[in-house]
């Protein structure tokens, strides 16, 4: 089952450089939620702000709660521990490659000491065809490297591996940029499966993207979170003039 | 024709002789640089080539006087002093490397330690061997394999360290953070992932390091020392292919000049084959995908 | 809103999205208890940093080590002992003068004569070779690079020693005879010889350094200098010599202190005689030969302080030397992991 993200006061800096004011929002359970904005927006630091990933960057600094179900995500846990419970897909497809791509799908696991072999058989099957890759590799599961696969083949492979630890909520962070439109389209079909399973937050600067997967969509614009609404009265009706102006494309 | 033209023309004419003799002259020098190598070659070859029989590589010295014998000790005691200097050097300095890849980037305490590294690779090597000789052998008062081991130890690691640190360096950002991503702990994140992905790099850095102090004669003359017979005990001295070279070459025996040759011959192709591995693994990318 | 218009892979049956919590997945209760991992996180960092102090280690080592075990001849001599002459084992008299003044020599000799030839060959490889050459090229003098000293020695003391002794100083001595620098009786080993194979052997430190800096020099200062009009060759003198000039000081200067250091082939063509002559052709002693020499004849505690303190001195000249050029080589290369050398 998956949980909703609920996000309040919440302020990031890198260094003296204040990327994120004051946002407050619900990411609702089971579905899929957009963000979108111009480039240098914010809403890529935050998206790695749900996951604690923008404290990889050693001047990196936060405020404020963001708590994932009742879980207080950055006094309740440490950073790893909140990883563990989060899938996330990168914009450019990063399998490992040195693994098969059984060893990628069950990385994941096996790095975190799980053992057991036959589950580990069932979560990799069942990660791929969750991912909608199953049918194409799962004659050379060990046999072929992660790394030897089509770009969107590439990218449903870290799909799966992100699925592997059965997360309460998959992050997405422009997962379908580097794709061509086939790879794409694919993509967003398994969000559309996927977000019956998992919350998914799916950050996108293509706004057709965020009309065709989302219920909800938030705008984000200079580190503020501007408008957070239905995605259909985004699009149509925006409460916002700078919604609209991005929207219509005077900017970004 | 007028003056100004005259010189100008001169002027011109010069210029261009003077681009053709600046590319003769560095044509020259690179003949003339090449020219060593190929003879050090090629007399390797000649000298050695004939001496390189079983016996060489399986029996000990004779004693002054008797013909034939052959550097099996030396060989080994090369293997065994190897062998002792890795355990040393090599976890310490991939150890040192992995700090400066995955933990110091750019701060200050990193660079200084980059910058020592680089020092020590030009420390001489006898300078080594004399802090070992006064750190081990005087207090235990003989020569052993152990000292000479620890001295070609300490001699790899600030190699290792460097070349473990560019390895590393060029796996890709988004494989860190792919693992990271999954909620691996940092520590299983460098080790089984970043460190295997730069593995085939970092051994052929490994190797690098061992042609360099397999060759190395200064630092064992006062702590391996040389022994005439076999050995295995890393509390005795012990011999190695360097040392008897150094010995049979400035002895007056001409039957040892021979086996001198032989034995240079042998050390030069393993580093050379060590050397053109360590070329093909690095140049050619061989880390799998990591691009 | 628009549905997909691709037929998906079927999901297995997972639970309806209307049920209430129900308990969490063997994988997610697993993972979910597996710790924080910080402790093993902080001694792995802790590991990591103190491997990487090893190397202050290892220098501090030394430093220590060396001048313990120097005491009594410091104690004795002082400063005097680098500036005097005479090395009596027997009467305890240790003056390093001879050593230095070995050793300096044929490093310059070394830089005479490998100087001009690595900045041909790093200007021949980097601005004028054929692609097709410049792989076999550079990894031939890489090769150099990888000759262990004994082997240079050996080849030294019975190729290049005879070669000098009957082809190359009868003509030195009959044309730059008027000199002083080449009279005496003609051995073919002595400084003359350490100085020629110390070149070869420092030929490819200097010349992939300076071919490394050379090359970091930006595309945009040759095309200046070409657009004006400049030859090839002043293209090179300008455009990137110029600009490299510092980084080439430097690997001259790491040239250097790879030849003050360099120990078996020296000790093998030098003559080992502590004494100081005008000649060339005359024998020498230097700084690391006497310690290779006589180290394990060393009878008595001052003798030994006498070569450990020589040792201490070498030491300390190569980590300054070896320092300031790493320094002038970075200011160029801006830090980039520089090939080991």
């Amino acid at each position: 089952m998956s949980v909703g993200i609920e996000v309040s006061q919440f302020n990031a800096w890198y260094g003296a450089n204040h990327a994120l004011h004051d946002i407050n929002l619900h990411i609702p359970a089971n579905q899929a939620t957009a963000l979108i904005g111009p480039s240098g927006c914010g809403k890529s630091t935050f998206v790695r702000c749900i996951n604690r990933m923008h404290e990889t960057n050693p001047i990196a600094r936060a405020s404020g709660t963001i708590r994932i179900g009742d879980l207080d995500i950055y006094s309740d846990v440490s950073p790893v521990e909140v990883r563990r419970r989060i899938g996330m897909v990168f914009q450019r497809p990063n399998p490992f490659p040195t693994m098969s791509i059984y060893d990628n799908v069950a990385s994941g696991l096996r790095l975190n000491g799980f053992r057991n072999r036959r589950a580990l058989d069932e979560v990799v099957e069942r990660s791929l065809k969750h991912a909608a890759l199953w049918d194409e590799v799962k004659d050379d599961l060990k046999k072929k490297s992660g790394a030897s696969l089509s770009g969107g083949q590439q990218q449903r492979l870290c799909i799966a591996r992100a699925l592997a630890v059965d997360p309460e909520v998959l992050l997405m962070d422009e997962p379908a940029s580097a794709l061509d439109p086939v790879s794409t389209a694919k993509i967003e079909d398994l969000i559309f499966q996927l977000k019956s399973q998992y919350t998914i937050v799916i950050v996108t600067h293509n706004m057709q993207q965020a009309a065709r997967v989302a219920e909800r969509t938030g705008f984000f614009l200079n580190g503020r979170l501007v408008e957070f609404d239905s995605t259909h009265k985004i699009f149509t009706n925006p409460g916002d003039k700078r919604t609209e102006d991005y929207i219509t494309g005077r900017f970004g | 024709m007028a003056p100004h033209q005259k010189t100008s023309r001169a002027k011109h004419t010069w210029r261009i002789f003077a681009n053709h003799a600046a590319t003769g002259v560095a044509i020259l020098s690179t003949i003339l640089v090449i020219a060593p190598l190929v003879a050090i070659f090629a007399y390797l070859l000649y000298k050695g080539a004939s001496s390189l029989n079983l016996a060489f590589f399986t029996q000990i010295p004779k004693p002054v006087g008797e013909a034939g014998g052959g550097m099996a000790n030396a060989i080994v005691g090369s293997g065994i002093l190897l062998a002792l200097g890795s355990l040393l050097g090599v976890p310490i300095g991939i150890g040192a490397g992995i700090y400066l890849a995955e933990f110091g980037r750019g701060g200050k305490l990193a660079n200084f330690v980059r910058f020592t590294a680089d020092v020590l690779n030009g420390v001489p090597s006898i300078v080594m061997g004399i802090a070992i000789y006064s750190l081990i052998v005087l207090p235990q008062k003989h020569f052993s394999a152990l000292s000479g081991g620890v001295a070609l130890g300490v001699m790899m690691i600030p190699v290792i360290t460097r070349t473990t640190e560019e390895m590393l360096l060029m796996v890709p950002n988004a494989i860190r953070e792919a693992a990271l991503g999954l909620g691996v702990p940092n520590w299983r994140s460098v080790l089984s992932i970043t460190l295997k992905t730069a593995s085939p790099g970092v051994i052929t850095g490994c190797m690098l390091a061992f042609a360099r102090v397999a060759g190395e004669t200064a630092p064992l003359l006062f702590t391996a020392f040389g022994n005439n017979f076999s050995s295995t005990n890393i509390n005795q001295p012990i011999d190695a292919l360097p040392l008897r070279i150094y010995t049979y070459a400035i002895s007056p025996y001409d039957e040892w000049h021979r086996l001198a040759w032989a034995g240079a011959l042998v050390l030069i192709i393993l580093i050379v084959v060590s050397v053109s591995l360590v070329r093909f693994v690095t140049t050619r990318g061989v880390l799998k995908g990591a691009s | 809103m628009p549905g997909p218009t691709l037929v998906p892979t079927p999901l297995p049956e997972s639970p309806s999205a209307g049920a209430a919590n129900p308990a969490p997945s063997p994988i997610r209760k697993f993972l979910l208890e597996r710790g924080s991992s910080a402790l093993g996180d902080r001694a792995f960092r802790w590991l990591m940093l103190v491997c990487a102090l090893v190397i202050f280690g290892i220098v501090a080592l030394i430093a220590w080590q060396l001048t313990a075990r120097s005491q009594l001849t410091i104690a004795k001599f002082g400063l005097r002992f680098f500036f005097k002459e005479g090395w009596d084992p027997v009467s305890g008299d240790f003056g390093a003068l001879p050593f230095i003044y070995g050793t300096l020599v044929s490093s310059i000799v070394a830089l005479i004569i490998a100087v001009p030839l690595s900045i041909g060959v790093a200007v021949f490889l980097t601005e004028m070779c054929p692609k097709f050459l410049r792989t076999p090229l550079s990894f031939l003098t890489e090769l150099l690079a990888a000759i262990p000293s004994v082997v240079y020695g050996l080849w030294a003391v019975f190729i290049l020693v005879p070669l000098l002794r009957d082809h190359v100083n009868p003509y030195l001595m009959k044309s730059l005879g008027w000199t002083g620098l080449f009279t005496g009786p003609n051995y073919g080993i002595g400084i003359l010889a350490a100085g020629v194979i110390l070149a070869i052997m420092i030929l490819p430190i200097i010349s992939s350094l300076t071919r490394e800096v050379m090359t970091a020099v930006p595309h945009t200062q040759r095309e200046a200098v070409l657009a004006l009009g400049a030859t090839r060759w002043e293209m090179i003198r300008m455009g990137v010599l110029r600009n490299a000039r510092i980084g080439i000081v430097g690997s001259i200067i790491l040239g250097l202190g790879r030849a003050l250091g360099e120990t078996m082939a020296v000790t093998m063509v030098i003559g080992n005689r502590p004494e100081i002559v005008k000649s060339l052709l005359g024998l020498g002693y230097s700084m690391s030969s006497v310690i290779a020499n006589e180290f394990s004849e060393a009878s008595d505690d001052m003798y030994l302080s006498a070569l450990i303190e020589i040792g201490l001195a070498l030491f300390i000249v190569t980590i300054i030397v070896n320092a300031i050029a790493r320094l002038l080589v970075w200011a160029v290369t801006r830090g980039a992991p520089a090939r080991v050398v």
